[in-house]
């Protein structure tokens, strides 16, 4: 790295917790946002040599290339029973999945919920875009009613398909579950509040405070058919009233964590 | 050691510990859950790490994540407990991480029920999962032979990197045998470098089964048939009773196995010139002596607790120079060995 003199602040930099490569994410996508925000917490905690990352199986599954950490790559859904499973050999590390709604809140509900309730000291960062990304714009738990995919042409129909999943809410009924709270990454306040929710979170699993769960509103301008701006907008338009921001969780010990 | 009377669930619990099982992770089913119960006592005991899982997937899953880990790591379950590992235990074989499940096989299909059986051969043997793999699987037929056979399966999962099955079944979980348990091991056992530990120092570890590129995942694939082909080559495993001058050879696995030998015992006394061959390892199949046997004996009998499975596998084994006969009973029941025996009668 170059020297900086000592007059001027180094004030940004490229996290080391990232790798060089470039991402395979769609331009606009804010996957790619939400990796940096979890690379900057980790550059920030120190933690980056003692961390492994669980990644799912949606857009996100090349997440092992982007991170500069250990990782394994985990069955559909399957990410919080594998991250139990390097957590309890492992209690010194930190662990962390990386998952995406149709992934967590689908097929993965099991998962996550008993690892929530065991209070497994692990952290999720829990990618909700409202969509299945990977496969091509399918309907997820999370898509809104009337939002139409490529498996609800005629818009989601709740009387067929119900109703959007709330997994912020379902945590936050969860006893042993330290710390939930939903952020967004559709504009720079949000991105900002985003970033402080995953080093909160972090630091909850440090300091051995219980289950952590930060939910991040993303976009999907591909399956969306919409422009990157267009798509941020729709979201705050759309997917805000439907999953309201902020937090659904906050144990008294991780209120009193200095972030 | 001394002999102790020992039921085969809790026996093969207790050696996984003593051969340094580091966590393990299960959900209840019969006819293994005494492994499980016995489990949950012993590992908080010794501070290891026991989780009652939510479910099957849950529990493989966990195994998945402390074997990328490089720890001694199992579970153990039942035919529809199999059947709901079997995506992860897909994952397993395509990550190359070693891990160990105990299989006590129960009647089926669907619920089935809780007596024994060995109808999940196919399951374990061909099909434990989408993708080109096969477990090793090893079938012991006595209490002293699991609790042998956990420590081997072990070590292989470890040399190999590969999945391990223990082909039991529910009278092997159940029996009660005077059998050794080995001296306790020590512990903990140090890491493989190649496990994911936090990358400190070094580059990032990376365990994957995904390679999107098809020659990439085709080189994966000639990977793990490479490690099959060592497998073959060097952990065939069987046991022959009387084959010397053997005419009829029976052939049968695990409980089974030991039925057949009394039915041996009893056609010897009767004059008829039988033996028992009995394979340890389901995979790989010791082919290539039971095809030298087919030079010498007149027929076979395979007998299973199924409709004819392992069976497919000694007509393979024999292509055809002897008939091969088959003698199963379904359902959770047991075949005594006066009905395997009016079988070679026939012969
Ligand atoms: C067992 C299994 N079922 C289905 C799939 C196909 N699949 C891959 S990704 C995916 C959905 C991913 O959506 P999400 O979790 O929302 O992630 P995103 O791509 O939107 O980030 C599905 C259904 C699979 N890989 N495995
Ligand atoms: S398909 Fe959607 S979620 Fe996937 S990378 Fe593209 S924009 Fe992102
Ligand atoms: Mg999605």
């Amino acid at each position: 790295m170059n020297a900086i003199p000592d007059t001027m602040e180094l004030v940004f930099q490229y996290p080391e917790s990232l790798t060089k490569r470039n991402t395979h994410y769609c331009p606009g996508c804010t996957h790619g946002v939400i990796h940096r925000l979890v690379a900057e917490v980790l550059d920030e905690l120190g933690v980056r040599e003692q961390t492994i990352g669980v990644a799912p199986v949606g857009c996100s599954v090349l997440a092992y290339y982007y991170f500069n950490a250990d990782f394994v790559e985990a069955p559909h859904g399957r990410a919080p029973a594998m991250a139990t499973g390097i957590k309890r050999v492992n209690p010194d590390k930190i662990v962390f999945t990386y998952q995406g709604d149709g992934d967590l809140a689908a097929i993965g509900t099991n998962e996550i919920i008993h690892a929530a309730h065991r209070g497994e000291l692990i952290t999720t960062i829990f990618v909700n875009n409202a969509i299945y990304g990977m496969t091509g714009g399918q309907m997820a738990p999370t898509t809104l009613p009337g939002q139409k995919t490529t498996s609800s042409p005629f818009g989601r129909d709740p009387r067929i398909a119900g109703l959007p999943v709330h997994i912020s809410e379902i945590m936050a009924a969860i006893p042993s579950v330290a710390y939930a709270t939903r952020q967004s990454a559709l504009d720079l306040p949000g991105i900002n509040k985003t970033r402080k929710a995953i080093k909160r979170a972090f630091m909850t699993q440090q300091h051995g405070l219980g289950f952590s769960i930060v939910e991040v509103l993303s976009t999907c301008p591909t399956n969306w058919n919409l422009d990157p701006w267009a798509a941020m907008q729709w979201a705050k338009e759309n997917m805000i009233p439907q999953f309201p921001l902020g937090d659904t969780r906050v144990s008294d010990e991780v209120a009193a964590l200095k972030v | 050691m001394a002999k102790e009377l020992l039921k085969g669930n809790e026996a093969f619990a207790e050696a996984a510990i003593r051969y340094g099982l580091e966590a393990y992770f299960g959900y209840p089913i019969t006819p293994q859950s005494e492994a499980l119960e016995h489990l949950a006592r012993r590992m908080v005991e010794e501070d290891r790490v026991f989780i009652q899982a939510e479910s099957e997937l849950g529990a493989i899953n966990m195994v998945y994540g402390a074997a990328c880990c490089g720890v001694r790591t199992m579970t153990s379950t039942s035919g529809p407990g199999f059947s709901l590992m079997e995506e992860g235990l897909s994952y397993i074989a395509g990550s190359d991480v070693p891990a160990v499940v105990v299989n006590m096989q129960r009647g089926g299909p669907g619920l089935g029920n809780i007596q024994p059986s060995q109808s999940d051969y196919f399951l374990m043997v061909k099909s434990a999962g989408h993708g080109d793999f096969h477990p090793l699987v090893l079938a012991p037929a006595s209490v002293q032979e699991i609790i042998d056979m956990m420590g081997l399966a072990f070590d292989l999962a470890e040399k190999y990197r590969t999945l391990v099955v223990i082909a039991g079944d529910g009278s092997l979980g159940q029996m009660m045998e005077s059998a050794e348990l080995p001296p306790m091991q020590p512990f903990p056992r140090p890491r493989p470098e190649w496990a994911v530990s936090g990358a400190k120092g070094r580059d990032p570890h990376i365990i994957t089964s995904l390679d999107l590129s098809p020659e990439g995942l085709e080189r994966m694939n000639l990977g793990f048939q490479a490690k099959l082909a060592e497998i073959q080559k060097h952990e065939i495993r069987w046991k022959e009773y009387e084959t010397a001058d053997a005419e009829i050879l029976l052939v049968a696995y695990g409980t089974t196995g030991r039925i057949c030998l009394s039915v041996m015992r009893e056609a010897r006394k009767q004059g008829l010139k039988v033996g028992l061959f009995r394979p340890q390892t389901l995979w790989p199949f010791p082919s290539a002596r039971l095809n030298e046997l087919s030079g010498q004996v007149r027929v076979m009998l395979a007998a299973e607790m199924n409709a004819g499975q392992m069976v497919e596998d000694v007509r393979l084994a024999v292509s055809g120079k002897v008939p091969v006969h088959f003698y199963g009973r379904m359902g959770g029941v047991v075949p005594l060995a006066d009905e395997i025996l009016a079988e070679v009668k026939k012969l």
